[in-house]
């Protein structure tokens, strides 16, 4: 059996699983922002800032970049195994981006949660 | 008719520092012959020229290859579904080791085959008749039997190129999913343990490449979709 530490589930099937909840997340998120963008062409800072400031809309969002980093993780695991050949090479990148997904998702709590 | 324009990878490690392509000039007499046929055309003139054939018939697999970048068996290949402007570029299945000119190494491709167990595994004792089965448990079994071995599918799968130490590829997995829908197997549940990891089957990523060119017109990413269903429904 083939194993992996460095995967986001530690399983196939758990990531699998994972990218595919996730993605219908995003895709929902996105569906939301886009449409509100188009039925609000005159927004303002204070309609935008009291959208966010809406306890479901940070729960929305909060879900929505947390669906990102796993996705994320997931999706960019799978890209250094197939391209990145030499262990050091793949191990260092695997720590850099999953580094880097969890600094934007405390950025991005700090920013919900912040103003 | 002018004649065909072939160009043949060739290489011989033993006094080839390098592979290289040659070109050949057949004459087909204007016949819409196969691919195979132009090839033992062109042994006539290079008798050095090495490629597997076997049954000349589309049965035993032996002569896969890369016709004009599409995969396929050139003994069933017949020029007019692959030559474009009287010009023919033919060479080995993509992704393995080449042992010689058309000849590659599938050692891996078996061990990923070997992996997945291609047997009947029942451990309840032997009935005095045959295992039997009802037709509609025999009809799960079309389109997962027919499977030649031929390696088209695998080594057109760019997942099976960057990991075929890992990947199990279009091929296995099919065999895989014909022995899990076997209502006689009842090593369903081991044979699913061994597929969850994030290598085996799930390095899967549906571009169909393998459904693309199957000579037999198997469809590999169905059954790669029935092996996920099974791993779901034995996981959740």
């Amino acid at each position: 059996m083939v194993t992996n530490i460095t995967s986001f589930g530690r399983s196939g099937l758990s990531d699998w699983l994972i990218q595919r909840v996730s993605a219908v997340v995003l895709a929902l998120y996105t569906i939301f922002i886009v449409a509100y963008l188009l039925f609000n062409p005159d927004l303002d800072y204070y309609a935008w800032s009291g959208l966010f400031a809406q306890t479901w809309m940070r729960i929305f969002s909060l879900l929505a970049f947390i669906s990102l980093a796993a996705h994320a993780w997931v999706g960019l695991w799978t890209v250094t195994t197939d391209y990145l050949k030499s262990t050091n090479v793949r191990v260092g990148a695997q720590m850099l981006i999953i580094l880097a997904i969890f600094i934007y998702l405390v950025w991005s709590i700090q920013i919900l949660w912040g103003a | 008719m002018s004649n065909l324009q072939v160009s043949v990878y060739r290489y011989n490690p033993e006094t080839d520092s390098a592979p290289y392509m040659q070109e050949f000039q057949v004459d087909t007499k204007g016949r819409d012959v196969m691919v195979l046929d132009v090839l033992h055309m062109m042994k006539e003139q290079d008798s050095g020229l090495a490629f597997r054939r076997s049954c000349r018939e589309g049965v035993c697999g032996s002569d896969g290859m890369n016709m004009n970048g599409k995969n396929g068996l050139a003994c069933i290949t017949p020029l007019s579904d692959v030559v474009k402007g009287n010009k023919l570029t033919l060479r080995p299945l993509p992704g393995l080791p080449v042992i010689r000119d058309m000849v590659v190494d599938m050692a891996l491709f078996y061990k990923q085959y070997e992996r997945i167990q291609p047997y009947l595994q029942n451990d309840e004792p032997a009935p005095a008749i045959e295992r039997l089965q009802s037709p509609e448990e025999r009809d799960k079994l079309d389109g997962l039997y027919e499977c030649i071995l031929c390696a088209c599918c695998s080594t057109s799968c760019p997942s099976f190129w960057w990991n075929p130490d890992k990947f199990v590829g279009p091929a296995g997995l099919l065999q895989s999913y014909r022995f899990l829908a076997d209502s006689r197997d009842n090593a369903t549940s081991e044979r699913l343990t061994d597929l969850e990891d994030p290598f085996s089957v799930f390095r899967c990523r549906g571009i169909m490449n393998c459904v693309a060119v199957c000579p037999k017109g198997l469809n590999p990413t169905r059954a790669i979709g029935k092996i996920r269903e099974m791993l779901l429904a034995d996981a959740t």
